[in-house]
Order: C-alpha cells, then structure tokens, then sequence
C-alpha cells in the first residue's frame, strides 16, 4: 500500500518541511494580532458606549471573553493533537500538543483573573462558585495536570504518550464537569447571577469581541509555532547527542 | 513458530536496530549478544509485547503476537532483570503466585523448590534471601510451567557455578522436548546444543 | 480464565495480609482528616450537620488517592506488574479484578467507618444510612478513576503531587454527587436522581476505566 496520493498537508507533518513554514508565518501571524488587537481595543475601550448598567467595568469583557473561549478551544485542539500523536504516531502532533498546553493555560488564567476583576464591580465580590468559573478553575487544573506529568516521566516518548492519554480522558471529562457544576449550583444556590452579555449589545462592542478573538487566534498560532520551532530544535540536538553516544 | 520479521525499534528518539528478521522453530535456542545500550533487554520486551515496537510484526504459530496476545502469553514465560518475588511471602508463596494460573500439586513446588537448592529454605520470606537464591527462585518458575517458548533475560546474573549448571540442564530438557529459547546473557554459554548467536551490534541500520 | 482471575484476587488478599499496616494507615488518615474538620470549622452541632456530607467524602476522597499510590508501585518495582501484564487473560479484564481488591481492602473499610463518622457529626440515622450508600456506590467510582491517574504516574519520582493535580479535576462530579445525596436528604429532598446518576456512573466506570488503565499501564511500561 503505497502512499502515492498524498495530502498536501501531511508535507507539514515532518518537522524538515514545517520549520520553514514556521519560520515564514510567525511574524504574519504576530503582526495580524498586534493590529487586531489595537483596532479591538480602540472599539471595545473608546468607541464602545458606556453599558447603562455596569458602567465601565463591563468593558473588561474584551478581555476576557475571548481569554475564555480560547482556553476552551486551546484544550479541545490539544485533545485532538493528542489524539492524532497517540494513534498514529505523528510526533508533529504531540510537538503541537504540547507547544498549545502554555498558551492554554495562559488564557484560562487571564479568563479567570479578568473574571474576578470582573466579579467585584458587577457582584461585589472577586469570585462566586459559579458553574463556569469553577470549570474554568478545573480546566486550568486540566492543563496543568497535563504539563506536569509531561516534565514528570523522564523518557521523552513515554511522556508524551502518557500525557496525550491523560489529555483525552480529561477532553471527556469536561462536559461532564461543566454539567455536575451547573447541577451542583441549582441545587445549593437559585443562582440569580446572569452573565447577559447578549443582552445590550451595540455593533461597536459585537466587533471589538470578535476582532480581539480573532487577534487572540493569531497571537495562539504564532506563539505556538515558535514554541513548536523550539521544541524540534530541542529534540534533534538529544537524538544527535544520543546518536554520538551510541557510535562511540 | 516464531516469527520476527523487519523489526525496527526506537527508544528515545534513536534507532536502537532496524530490519531484523529471524525465525525460530520447535528445539531451537537464540542468544542475544550485544554491547551495553545495543538493545538487548529492549529486544526481549519487544518480543514478549511489553513495548512496541516502530516497526515489523512478530507471529507465533503464523498468528500475529498483537493480536493473538492471549494465545500467545500463554505459551510464553518471561523472566526479566527483576525476579518477581513478593519479599514478604515465602518461596512456596510467591511460586504459587507466580503460578497460580497453573494447578500445580503443592509436592511439584516442592521438588522444584529442593531441585532450586531451597528447599531448606523454602519457609523463609524472600527478603532474608540471598541475590543468587532469589534468582533461583525465579528461575525455579521453569521446572513448573509448560510454556513453550522461554524469553529470559541475563538469567545466569547472581548465579554461583552449581547454579549455572542447574540452569543449564534445565535449559537443555527445554530443547530437548521442543521448547524455545531466546536469552541474553554476557558470558558465553556452555549449553552443549547448539545455540544461535544474533549480534545485536551488527543489525545497525 | 475464571480460575487465574480469582487466583490473581486471593494473591492481592494473600498479601494484604501480609502488610495490613498499609490499610491501617489509610483509615487513621481518613478518620483523622475527618476529625480536623470540626477542630478546624467549629464544634457547632448544626454547623457541623451542614458540612458532614462534604468532610466525610472529601475525607473518603482523599484516602482513596492516598491508597492509590500503592496499587501499582511495589508491583512495578519487583517486576510482579510485568509478569502480569503477560498473563494469558486480557489485561483490562485482570485489572478490573486488581481493582476490585484493592476497593475491598482499602476502600470497603472506609464504607464500614463511615457510620461512626456520620453519629460524630450528629447525622439522623436514615441520612447515615444515605451517607453509607453513596460511598458505598461512589468510591469504587474513585478507585475506578483514580487507576488511571495511578497507572500513568506509577514508578515516578514525585509521584503524590501529581497524581493529586491529575485526579481531583476528574473526582468533581463524584464528589458533587455523592456529598450533595446527603445534603439532599438531609432537606428532605428525593435522593433517586443522585443514585441513578451514581449507579450510571459505576457502571460506564466499571466497562470502560480497566481499558483506559489497561492503556495508560501499556504507556507507561513501555
């Protein structure tokens, strides 16, 4: 069975064909999230009309909800890298996984942070034991848990297997976190707390979102190839290291 | 009945061999030589289905190891550098243990116990036993199973030279009767059947 | 088939007659966890009442993790976890086995205790009996789960945290269910939700978890 018809994109899957590619991306992508980012926040922070109820405070949205959708996708992509790198072996794929896990994280920290920046003004408190923020607070528990037993196993390939399968019993895991918090929630407290960010929505704040998710995207590619680029370089001087070893 | 065909095997980012192939019929013996790091401990792992290899497939009676496991752990016996000897409980406990998948006669532990030289001993816990008496219970595991196929890795280590020879007469009856064998082992053997040498230094890629 | 199972169950309880110790140490630490709550909290008898659901289970959960870290470790180390690896029995099914063992002697004590913990807190008998019944259907689940997390860090050097950090996140809905029976009860509410929630939770752990850690074990002996 010969792999005459090959996909274009499995080219990248080799780290001789990605490198280059990296190398010519990152700054694309690094500087489409700078400007978005600007243009974003000049919508969202000056443009945008004060809410009639929130005043200000509301503005940290901008923020936040993108910090928080991608801390959600981050882990979902990362689950499906880990997927591809433990059944068919594609060390891309775990070098992806892997180079995401920070970043993930990063995000799920701002979303949780900015929350409770958030929380006070609106709640009058830093942080409720709400459904989502205590799944956020779990997710970030995800991703460390993720990273940690990565730097833990000391071989490389059983790391990543390892990690990978830790990664997708935790991607299943999620929904049925998220469901027990919110069940867990209704039974102990009416939570009257509303997040209603849809409510009141003008265009202004309906492009400033999209446009810092949108930059929040482009700053998780870039980062994540550079780190990707790091990491093959990383592990090519071990196997050569090794290989001198081993012929000595 | 054995069959390795094309094997390629990776630790650690590093190509340890690639393209061995090698059969094994009924009565056949195979020593496994190499440097330190050449593979060998690896090798026998690959083979008894404990770590995967990148590449090839191992058959056993023309059936796929991965995917026959169970018929084939069943006429497989491994003995690797670790005894697999519980230090609390006596010889006689743990080669029940070991064997507690096979209804062996508490009189066939005991001959094997006193044909191992530990009869004498065979009351203690393992923890007051010697390196060379742990490993003889160990290996005492070859005088009670029926497994065809005997997968042991360095089994002469810690063992004083009535031991070897012990082993070494076992190691024949094994041969003898249509058994298999595949060891490391650093010294040469003294086994008077012929042996096979695969020199693992010489499968470099 | 059914006679190396049940000669690989009497070897875990052959030996866990040998180092009781080990059992003993995970029950003082879940009796002893859950005597701090009330000398950390306050001897308040309802204020006690209100936290008795969660200090009992997340004393139960707790030990459980505790107990954990000896499921594998020592087999890993003597090369006996190896020897069952290749026994002639699928693995999933050896571990389902494994870890039924293991609840009964490190688990089902906790259950027997829990009464006792449940009169200290000033629980009604028909809520001990409550509180008795989720653990008694919620810990396998931990042990279940838990395997996992064992199985991937086993023969690591800094192996407690970890498992920890890995476990607590996937142990959430257990405890939510399990604490908040008793809580339920407690109010007068109807209690069926929570057990067929539980009971649908023991049985998807009990066919799926011995195949996950059957392949986190495979990942890790590698």
């Amino acid at each position: 069975m010969s792999m005459t018809r090959r996909i274009p994109w499995m080219k990248y899957a080799s780290a001789s064909n990605f490198y280059p590619l990296a190398d010519r991306l990152v700054p694309i992508f690094m500087g489409l999230a700078l400007v978005l980012a600007v243009i974003g926040l000049y919508l969202g922070f000056v443009v945008a009309p004060i809410d009639y109820q929130q005043g200000n405070s509301y503005r940290i949205m901008f923020i936040h909800v993108p910090a928080a959708w991608m801390s959600m996708f981050i882990y979902l992509l990362l689950a499906m890298y880990a997927i591809i790198s433990l059944v068919w072996r594609v060390k891309m794929a775990d070098i992806m996984a892997y180079s995401l896990a920070p970043t993930g994280a990063m995000f799920t920290f701002i979303a949780l942070l900015t929350g409770a920046l958030w929380g006070r003004p609106t709640w009058g408190t830093y942080w409720i034991w709400d459904a989502r923020l205590t799944s956020e607070l779990l997710l970030l528990f995800l991703y460390l848990g993720y990273m940690g037993l990565y730097s833990a196993i000391p071989d490389r390939q059983r790391a990543s297997r390892a990690a990978a399968f830790l990664a997708i019993v935790g991607a299943v895991n999620v929904p049925i976190i998220y469901f027990s918090v919110i069940w867990w929630n209704t039974l102990h407290q009416g939570s009257s707390f509303s997040f209603s960010e849809g409510a009141s929505m003008t265009d202004a704040m309906l492009y400033a979102l999209l446009l810092m998710a949108l930059a929040c995207w482009a700053y998780t590619i870039a980062v994540v190839l550079r780190r990707a680029q790091a990491l093959i370089l990383e592990r090519k001087k071990v196997a050569l290291w090794a290989s001198q070893i081993s012929k000595k | 009945m054995l069959k390795i065909e094309g094997l390629a095997v990776e630790r650690e980012e590093r190509l340890l061999f690639s393209g061995l192939s090698v059969s094994l019929s009924a009565g056949e013996g195979l020593h496994i030589v190499g440097e330190n790091g050449a593979g060998k401990t690896t090798l026998l792992r690959v083979l008894c289905g404990l770590t995967l290899q990148a590449s090839g497939s191992i058959s056993w009676c023309g059936q796929d190891v991965s995917v026959f496991r169970e018929e084939y752990c069943s006429d497989l016996l491994y003995l690797g550098h670790k005894n697999a000897n519980k230090t609390e409980l006596n010889c006689r406990e743990n080669l029940r243990l070991a064997l507690g998948v096979l209804s062996v006669s508490d009189e066939a532990i005991s001959d094997a116990l006193h044909d191992a030289g530990l009869g004498l001993i065979s009351h203690l816990p393992t923890r007051f036993l010697s390196q060379g008496q742990q490993r003889r219970l160990s290996l005492a595991r070859l005088l009670l199973t029926k497994s065809k196929l005997w997968i042991l890795d360095e089994p002469y280590v810690a063992l004083d030279y009535k031991a070897i020879d012990w082993l070494d007469s076992h190691l024949e009856r094994h041969l003898k009767s249509g058994g298999m064998l595949i060891l490391t082992s650093h010294q040469t053997l003294t086994l008077s059947s012929k042996i096979r040498v695969l020199n693992l230094g010489e499968q470099h890629a | 088939m059914h006679k190396m199972l049940w000669a690989l169950f009497s070897r875990d309880m052959t030996l866990f007659m040998h180092r009781k110790q080990d059992v003993v140490t995970v029950l003082g630490f879940f009796l002893i966890a859950v005597a701090l709550f009330p000398l950390g909290i306050s001897s308040d008898p309802e204020l006690l009442r209100t936290i008795a659901p969660g200090a009992i289970w997340i004393a139960a959960l707790f030990s459980t993790v505790l107990a954990l870290d000896r499921l594998f470790s020592e087999d890993l180390d003597d090369g006996t976890l190896e020897q069952q690896m290749l026994m002639p029995v699928p693995i999933s099914l050896m571990l389902l086995v494994r870890l039924i063992a293991h609840w009964v002697i490190t688990s089902l004590p906790i259950v027997l205790l829990a009464p006792i913990m449940g009169l200290q807190f000033g629980l009604a008998f028909n809520e001990i009996v409550i509180l008795t019944l989720s653990l008694l259907v919620g810990t396998p689940i931990l042990v279940l789960l838990g395997a996992i997390g064992a199985a991937l860090t086993v023969g690591l050097k800094s192996s407690g945290g970890l498992v920890t950090l890995l476990l607590l996140p996937l142990y959430v809905p257990v405890l939510i269910l399990g604490s908040s029976a008793v809580s339920s009860v407690m109010n007068g509410a109807d209690v069926t939700a929570h057990f067929s929630l539980m009971g649908a939770a023991l049985i998807i752990s009990l066919v799926l978890s011995p195949f996950a850690v059957a392949t986190a074990l495979k990942i890790t002996l590698d």
